[in-house]
């Protein structure tokens, strides 16, 4: 049953990344509305996988790799329908929903053992709050990358005077740029207070504060760093438009990064 | 008699064929618009028709008795009307009937025969030309149908396409970029650097948009006073202008000086004031009045004369490729029209076997029971009713099938046979 809900969602996703990249091109209403659809039915499928597992494991999707990817991705999708309710651009899902597709499609092939989580409930609840803040920020971060690239190829046309079909699909440079701007605003925090209580569940295994692998938390630092430099940069002198863009694909870039480097 | 075929059909001139000086001559004002549209209805060969007369296109839509006839007598009545000899005016008519009238009226009302690909004036245009017949009568059933749908053909390719979404004008491209760096114009706020008419008519178009604060400079400051008035907007001293830049979000400048007089510096300061929020100059002044290394700034966007001109042109060419998208959608709703309009020519046939059969019914039966005296008025009515519900069995079929048949391409051979059978053209 999970299997099939799996899926469901993986096709699904595929399915409304190419309509969505249709609609880019050919702008037909009707495109757009199916994808949408198709999108809303794979979240319901891939709930459904969520809701499964985490009956069968006893605990939240955060355990395992698997499950990682598995709630990144849906909460992409969540995140994406938030932005997209709210600023109803449309064209986001181009961007957005493919990259969820990898990440779903990269999980196919990550163990599907299932972990159980430590015994002790303190460091049980630290380890649930730090995996699901952290995962929450990573999704708005993935929002902030896409709306990123949005921005530097709507910027790159502005500027070099050569409007393509995409300056007219894509919605204004100061949308975009607000755009990357809440997300960040929203998944900075989410991810400082992940980092954070990752930390106390560390000593709370008996750790000592700084103890950890180096290879496994300076890209952490290194991410919370530029996403710092981005979210108080832009509040302080005015960090916006090109380089806030950058900034968030950076960022997201070294979240990908530091995500291989943990598994290894 | 009822006609069996009523067709559409169109007679008319336009810019692409035909030059302004006979243009000009054919065009129907108001008055003789009217005039003409009750003359025209009140020859028997037409039952409806529309008059669209524009500066770029004069064409007749009618709905006639025979297609051939009714195409000679609108160019007739075009070249007689206006006094100009029909062997003069042959080489620039155009006529077209049925699918191809209903097509072009599609084309046109959707503006893919317009001049300027795409302009939205002609539908007003030609829902202007609906109404005047229509208020006169002289549209009926079909003429009626044909436009209205021709109005949602129209908003449809709006919608779907991109045929209008480009200007092609310099002022409403400059619009356009500013809604592609702004969202919205609301909030935002125009300074204009010289009096120039052109610059003007952008600040206009974008105060239409939503701008609300306006600045303006000039060299002379009774003209900048002048033009802020108009504008509803303050002005500045040209002196001023330098230190107040950073205020504005978008700069229009049309001076005549000989040299820039804009340069990075001054737009670097203005945009470390601004704390980055982005700044769109439009330079419309030849020579130009703003240094174009200032376009290599973060966040600030340059565009010349030419460079709008340059969009203009990109944006024509894309017009004209949406057109192809457009075509696809107007060929699928000319199908749909002409599945309606074949069906309504059952419905006369139809209606006249039915009659046909029920005259027959009614002899009969009264020549029957007319030898039946003795039966009472209530067996009487009961055999009424049995002849009655014994023509409708009988008819019903013929009557699904014909009203099915004539949506099909060959649906006016079916209807020719149920003429001749049921005898309805004696």
């Amino acid at each position: 049953m999970d299997k099939i809900s799996f899926n469901l969602s993986l096709f699904s996703y595929l399915m409304a990344s190419l309509a969505y990249f249709v609609y880019l091109a050919y702008r037909r209403p009707l495109v757009s509305t199916l994808a949408g659809w198709t999108v809303a039915f794979g979240l319901v499928c891939q709930t459904v996988t969520i809701g499964i597992r985490s009956s069968q494991t006893g605990h939240g999707p955060y355990t395992t790799s698997f499950e990682v990817a598995l709630f990144l991705s849906w909460l992409m999708v969540v995140v994406y329908f938030l932005t997209e309710w709210k600023y109803k651009i449309k064209d986001l899902g181009a961007f957005v929903i493919p990259l969820v597709f990898i990440v779903l499609l990269y999980s196919v092939f990550l163990s599907k053992e299932t972990a159980l989580l430590p015994e002790s409930s303190e460091v049980r609840f630290w380890l649930t709050m730090h995996q699901t803040l952290s995962i929450m920020g990573y999704a708005a971060f993935s929002i902030a990358f896409a709306a990123g690239i949005m921005y530097l190829i709507q910027e790159h046309q502005v500027k070099s005077k050569k409007l393509g079909i995409m300056y007219f699909r894509m919605p204004s440079l100061e949308v975009l740029d607000d755009l990357n701007f809440k997300v960040i605003m929203v998944g900075f925090p989410l991810f400082t207070l992940g980092f954070m209580t990752g930390s106390i569940q560390n000593t709370e295994m008996t750790q000592p504060f700084f103890s950890w692998d180096l290879m496994r938390t300076l890209p952490l630092v290194v991410t919370w760093l530029i996403y710092c430099l981005v979210f108080f940069g832009r509040m302080t002198v005015g960090l916006r438009g090109k380089k806030a863009a950058q900034g968030a694909i950076l960022g997201f870039i070294t979240v990908i990064g530091t995500y291989f480097l943990h598994i290894l | 008699m009822m006609s069996t075929e009523s067709n559409l059909v169109l007679v008319g001139v336009n810019h692409k064929a035909t030059p302004v000086e006979i243009r000009e001559k054919l065009a129907f004002n108001q008055v003789k618009l009217e005039a003409s549209l009750e003359h025209l209805v009140s020859c028997p060969e037409i039952v409806e028709n529309i008059i669209l007369s524009t500066c770029n296109r004069v064409e007749i839509y009618a709905r006639v008795e025979n297609s051939e006839q009714g195409i000679q007598l609108l160019k007739d009545f075009i070249s007689d009307y206006h006094g100009i000899a029909r062997g003069g005016l042959d080489q620039y008519f155009y006529s077209y009937r049925d699918n191809q009238a209903i097509e072009h009226l599609f084309r046109v009302s959707a503006s893919l025969d317009s001049m300027i690909l795409g302009e939205a004036q002609i539908l007003g245009q030609v829902k202007d030309a609906y109404s005047t017949a229509r208020a006169l009568s002289s549209t009926g059933l079909v003429l009626n149908q044909l436009f209205e749908k021709a109005f949602n053909v129209a908003k449809k390719v709006r919608e779907e396409t991109g045929i209008s979404e480009r200007g092609v004008s310099i002022s409403s491209a400059a619009v356009e970029l500013a809604k592609k760096i702004f969202e919205d114009l609301e909030n935002h706020s125009v300074m204009l650097v010289g009096t120039g008419e052109m610059a003007e008519l952008a600040a206009k178009h974008l105060i239409s948009y939503g701008v609300k604060t306006v600045y303006v400079a000039s060299r002379t400051y009774e003209r900048a006073i002048s033009l802020a008035q108009t504008l509803n907007g303050c002005a500045l001293d040209f002196d001023a202008f330098k230190e107040e830049l950073y205020r504005a979000d978008i700069v229009i400048t049309s001076t005549a000086a000989p040299t820039f007089i804009i340069h990075k510096e001054m737009i670097e300061q203005a945009i470390h004031k601004r704390k980055n929020k982005p700044i769109f100059l439009i330079d419309i002044a030849v020579p130009r009045d703003i240094a174009p290394e200032v376009n290599d700034l973060e966040n600030v966007y340059l565009y010349d004369i030419d460079d709008l001109q340059n969009v203009v042109n990109a944006n024509m060419e894309e017009r004209q490729k949406e057109a192809e998208n457009a075509m696809e959608i107007i060929k699928e709703e000319v199908t749909k029209f002409n599945n309606w309009f074949s069906t309504l020519d059952a419905v006369p046939t139809i209606v006249e076997m039915r009659n046909r059969a029920e005259e027959m019914r009614k002899n009969e039966a009264e020549k029957t029971l007319k030898n039946l005296a003795h039966l009472s008025n209530e067996d009487q009515k009961a055999i009424h009713q049995l002849t009655q519900s014994l023509v409708n069995k009988l008819l019903h079929k013929p009557t699904i099938n014909l009203k099915k048949k004539t949506q099909s391409k060959d649906g006016h051979v079916y209807l020719k046979a149920i003429r001749h059978l049921f005898h309805l053209d004696d």
